[in-house]
């Protein structure tokens, strides 16, 4: 398939592998930003070939997993209202909550729909006039443009049943709180290539220059990984630290100038709490001002039950590279994807899940 | 009761390939209690079209010739949405669906029981057009509808029409003994391209366009089944259509029963590039995604080859392949091996639901 098996050729990944050995003399520490990095890497066993050689830290970048757990609680508590749909993308409903996931509010009679874009959700608003529809605006800069569209699109029909629960997050704020923490092991990163097809890669060059760490925009398919960690191997052994980019088939300094354009007309940059690591200055967006309307913690209010947080779910230590998954005491056992402790045993990007799925024989 | 609601309004107008005129006959609660009308609706509509001499419509119950061997006896229940896709309908489905589960457990399907649950409002039309391509189904596996009940309900109860077949086969020699039996370097053979079913109707449902659009592939096995006994006899040990769960949750049957471990290899799984593309897209394991005329079969060693050549011959398996191998039980049930990394294990099917596939 085009643009697909060339990236999973056998015979060019076992070259690279060979290379990212040959020219390393010790063993480097990086961290992939992206879930979705972490299951190509774990899915077709280079984390495993590279044991020794690299030591790949799984980072925060699943958004689903770093979702605050009191958005979760006030979706499952909207969709339990009458003439509330809450919908969402389908990785958001096995999400443990305070009092469950949407997929238990669902089973206890709550109104929650998966759909596959949020213009689907406008869409159903403008079916139902005499319900209020709900969008569960969960992910990083990658689905941000999708959800300020559809902000615009109700906008234009002047619908007054459509709203988000704006759960948007931000992917530097985040690196930067990781390396800014004092016990900090990460020596390079491998920047989540999705991301920065929407936002380009312009603005790491501020990072990699207060940091001094290099910076290579990775893709996803086994040859980009293998082709990011070769440019961080090479740029760790000759000691420098530049912002490169190895995914220039899909990413642009500047990015999506219009998708970029978009989130910019919509969004402002906020401070947001991530799940496990608490307020992150800048880390999130949230409606501006004249979108406010479309807010759903807005229009509709709060009943402000406690967040109860699993004391067992050790995820904050696996999203900050502290603990690997299989490390956890939980893993496998009271926590697997029927009974999840915590968000990254059940989203598609979760580490754990990735672990669970993909730990070799 | 919302997912209803929505759908009364569109799912069966807007997927069906029929146009229904604005004043078109639609079904009415009166058509389900009993009396003329019900008379009428099935008389005209049902039996008409499903007609054959065990169809008794003043009777209770069926009467069926005597016949030789055992019987085996399978139901299921169809509430696919939307009721057309791509490849099928409701009512293909529901024949090929119990035919299948028959022939695969070594019998020769015989009768069916037909039950319809319909929606007040359905479109008179459309219920011809499903019990048309369900006689149709059933004329062309030679399996005769001989029992069957009608009923109605209000709006919002079910969406649409929810469809269930029992079916009576008897069973021939040698029955395969089934997955309790297998042993280590038995065989694993897959009929076709799998995920195809999952995915067509998934795509219909949503309207995500493709190009090509994929096509299930609902259909019957009976004649590959028959085939493949004919040639290889006592050398196959067990068969399933590998419907939900895909061909993953067949193999998570199989080493639960046979205590082995099943172990395939990726690159030998056919798959069309459609499936794969909206795989890939979708962040799904064709894998884990439904077939409705697939199956897996497990045969003795030696045997894989034969039993591929033998479904090649056939236009409906001419993909077929050997994917794997029953192994002594190791660290997973289920394990596969894919283009890259190492051999892994492979979980039921897990993540993004797709709930009325089948």
């Amino acid at each position: 398939m085009k643009y697909l098996d060339e990236y999973r050729d056998p015979t060019a990944a076992q070259m690279l592998l060979d290379e990212i050995r040959r020219v390393s003399t010790r063993c480097w520490t990086l961290m992939e930003v992206c879930g979705g990095q972490t299951h190509g890497l774990l899915r077709h066993g280079i984390a495993a070939e590279l044991q020794g050689t690299v030591e790949l830290i799984h980072g925060p970048g699943c958004p689903v997993c770093v979702t605050d757990q009191a958005d979760i609680d006030f979706a499952c508590q909207l969709a339990e209202q009458p003439d509330v749909i809450v919908t969402s993308f389908g990785d958001m409903l096995r999400v443990p909550g305070s009092q469950g996931s949407l997929l238990d509010a669902r089973t206890r009679g709550g109104q929650v729909r998966i759909v596959y874009s949020p213009l689907d959700a406008v869409e159903l608003a403008r079916k139902q006039p005499g319900k209020q529809v709900v969008f569960f605006a969960v992910g990083f800069e990658t689905t941000a443009p999708a959800t300020a569209l559809a902000v615009k699109q109700a906008a234009q029909y002047q619908l007054d049943n459509f709203s988000l629960i704006v759960s948007h997050v931000r992917v530097q704020p985040a690196m930067e709180s990781l390396v800014e923490a004092p016990d900090n092991r990460v020596q390079a990163f491998l920047a989540a290539g999705h991301v920065c097809t929407v936002m380009g890669y312009e603005s790491y060059g501020r990072f990699v220059d207060r940091y001094q760490l290099p910076v290579v925009v990775t893709g996803f398919e086994p040859l980009d990984l293998l082709e990011g960690i070769l440019a961080c191997v090479r740029q760790l052994e000759a000691g420098e630290s530049r912002l490169e980019n190895c995914y220039s088939r899909a990413v642009q300094g500047a990015g999506n100038r219009s998708a970029r354009d978009l989130v910019h007309a919509i969004y402002q940059i906020s401070d947001r709490r991530w799940r496990g690591f608490g307020r992150i200055p800048a880390g999130g967006l949230s409606l501006q001002e004249q979108w406010k309307r479309f807010d759903a913690r807005v229009r509709f209010s709060d009943c402000g039950l406690p967040v109860i947080l699993s004391t067992e779910c050790r995820s904050f230590d696996v999203m900050t590279g502290q603990l690997k998954p299989p490390d956890c005491p939980h893993f496998g056992k009271q926590c697997n994807p029927e009974t999840p402790l915590g968000a990254p045993m059940v989203s598609s990007e979760g580490a754990c899940a990735a672990y669970y799925r993909y730990a070799g024989v | 009761m919302e997912n209803q609601q929505q759908n009364m309004t569109g799912s069966w107008q807007l997927n069906c390939p029929v146009e229904i005129p604005a004043e078109t006959d639609r079904v009415t609660l009166a058509h389900g209690e009993g009396g003329r009308l019900s008379r009428k609706l099935i008389q005209e509509r049902i039996v008409s079209v499903l007609k054959n001499e065990c169809l008794e419509v003043s009777g209770d119950a069926a009467r069926l010739p005597r016949i030789a061997g055992s019987l085996a006896l399978t139901t299921d229940s169809f509430v696919v949405s939307p009721l057309f896709f791509p490849g099928g309908d409701i009512g293909s489905l529901a024949v090929y669906g119990t035919v299948n589960d028959l022939a695969v457990s070594g019998a020769r399907p015989l009768w069916l029981t037909l039950s319809l649950i319909i929606e007040e409002g359905f479109p008179l039309l459309i219920l011809d057009r499903v019990l048309q391509s369900l006689a149709e189904a059933a004329s062309s596996t030679a399996v005769k509808i001989v029992a069957g009940d009608t009923k109605v309900v209000p709006r919002g109860a079910v969406d649409g029409l929810f469809i269930n077949t029992a079916g009576v086969g008897e069973l021939t020699e040698p029955v395969p003994p089934g997955p309790e039996f297998l042993a280590e370097h038995d065989e694993l053979v897959v009929s076709g391209p799998i995920g195809q079913h999952g995915i067509a109707v998934l795509a219909a449902r949503e309207e995500l366009q493709f190009d090509p659009l994929p096509h299930s592939d609902c259909g019957s096995l009976l004649k590959a089944v028959e085939q493949l006994r004919g040639a290889l006899g006592d050398r196959i040990c067990c068969i399933r259509d590998a419907t939900r769960g895909g061909v993953a949750a067949v193999l998570q049957e199989w080493a639960e029963s046979s205590g082995l471990t099943l172990s395939i290899d990726e690159r030998r799984v056919p798959v069309s590039p459609g499936v794969r593309g909206m795989s890939e897209l979708l962040g799904l394991d064709p894998l884990h995604i439904a077939n409705e005329g697939t199956m897996l079969i497990a045969v003795r060693q030696g045997a894989g080859h034969e039993a591929v050549s033998v479904l090649q011959t056939l236009s409906k398996t001419a993909d077929a392949r050997v994917i794997g191998i029953v192994k002594a039980r190791g660290v997973a049930p289920v394990t596969v091996k894919r283009t890259l990394g190492p051999e892994q294990p492979l979980h039921d099917p897990l993540g993004s639901p797709l709930p009325r596939i089948c």
